[in-house]
């Protein structure tokens, strides 16, 4: 009787991969999933923060991919690793800060690694040649291949019948005539197998699932760099990024502004890292200094918050500003009129 | 068989699952793990992981914005 062979599969928590790994089950292939944090997921953060989508049924859909094909998932941490991949990518970035072929041949890296630690045979992904302007091009393919170091151990069953043979195919481990030949944006192949299969509640992210592809996400990642002078970040920052309004009226400072209840919550949590300014006469949000502001700037900010305030056609709203050590004053000031905040003030 | 405890107080989903995941990678069969956690998401996150795995979730008890899954760990536990 011949061994089981082991694939690792890359799941993303969409339908490409759910896909991919499914056809490997059905090769008879045992396949376990590996999927990575890199704290630029979309999934998650924006659940817990804010209120309109705690409302929202929560689920990890990585893990809902697993239960539906009865496979284990394994959730690795790869925040520090992947700063590297988004501070100096060797390829450079997408439309916005994404770094998607680098971040590819990372996650092929790591998934290679742990395939070895493992006792797996092969990698397997949700790949479709032309599916992503960046990192799923027909001449991407073979760099992520090997720039990960997985070389013809990574299978891509969604497409792999327009590629070379991989090892799985050459050892009979896997029937490449039962693998597909998918490619271009055209997502009804993908759409239709789901059905077949019964996986139709998959989910389908508007804008990825990646902060890192968001424009506006991306201007205050590139704002942070600025105002640092270099690129570098810590999981606090890019989790802050997520959260409020942020406002840079000068550029040694910023203030990140609560926009409803979960996130002054969220907020709350921060409050011993950062100088913190919250409504006392009137309800109003928590907002964050970022940067080291003096009494002026502080004045200036105190009259931002009451602008967010209820308060903010009032003559006057009490502020409360406190240090990082507990410390804490008052300060009674006039709301800003929205006339004279300028627009560029909003990162 | 032992008991442990986890804080994953203050750590936002998928963390706290990925620091139950870990713990647990290092327990025997039989133990109890008890995840203390706030981020609402992980009352459905980590028993999704455990029924994938192989764990039992014997409770999961919310007071005072805490949530407390209490996980006992399946066999075999590996990789």
């Amino acid at each position: 009787m011949s061994t089981q062979r082991k694939a690792v599969a890359l799941v993303s928590g969409g339908l490409d991969s759910m896909l991919a790994a499914r056809l490997m089950l059905d090769q008879g292939i045992h396949v376990e999933g590996i999927n990575f944090y890199t704290g630029f997921c979309v999934e998650g953060h924006t659940h817990a923060i804010r209120r309109k989508d705690r409302d929202k049924p929560k689920r990890n859909n990585a893990l809902w991919v697993a239960e539906k094909l009865g496979i284990r998932l394994h959730i690795i941490d790869v925040i520090e690793e992947y700063k590297d991949i988004v501070i100096n990518p060797r390829h450079g970035y997408g439309a916005n800060l994404n770094p998607c072929l680098d971040c590819k041949g990372f996650m092929v890296r790591k998934a290679h690694e742990w395939m070895r630690e493992n006792g797996f045979d092969f990698i397997v992904t949700g790949e479709v040649i032309g599916q992503r302007p960046m990192s799923q091009r027909r001449s991407t393919m073979p760099v992520v291949a090997r720039e990960s170091g997985a070389h013809d151990r990574l299978l891509r069953p969604l497409c792999a019948q327009l590629l070379p043979p991989t090892y799985p195919e050459l050892q009979g481990w896997v029937d490449r005539e039962r693998l597909l030949g998918l490619s271009g944006r055209n997502r009804k192949p993908q759409m239709a197998l789901a059905r077949q299969y019964g996986l139709d509640d998959f989910a389908q992210p508007a804008g990825g699932c990646c902060f890192l592809t968001n424009e506006h996400y991306s201007a205050k990642l590139r704002d942070l760099w600025e105002s640092r002078g270099e690129k570098r970040y810590e999981l606090d920052d890019i989790m802050l990024l997520k959260v409020g309004r942020h406002l840079r009226p000068r550029p040694h400072f910023k203030i990140i502004i609560g926009r409803e209840e979960g996130e002054n919550r969220y907020l709350e949590g921060y409050r011993r890292q950062y100088i913190n300014l919250k409504t006392v006469s009137h309800s109003g949000p928590l907002a964050l200094i970022d940067g080291g502001a003096d009494e002026t700037d502080l004045q200036l900010a105190a009259r931002l918050v009451a602008r967010y305030s209820q308060g903010r056609d009032e003559d006057q709203v009490r502020i409360e500003i406190a240090e990082p050590d507990g410390q804490s004053r008052t300060l009674d000031v006039k709301p800003l009129a929205d006339r004279d905040i300028p627009q560029e003030w909003y990162v | 068989m032992e008991r442990f405890e986890l804080d994953a107080r203050r750590l936002l989903c998928p963390l706290p699952v990925i620091r139950t995941q870990n713990r647990i990678r290092s327990l025997r069969a039989g133990d109890t793990l008890e995840v203390v956690c706030t981020d609402p998401g992980a009352s459905h996150d980590i028993p999704a992981w455990c029924r994938v795995h192989g764990h039992e979730v014997v409770e999961v008890a919310e007071h005072g914005g805490e949530i407390r899954i209490t996980i006992r760990v399946g066999g075999p536990n590996a990789p």
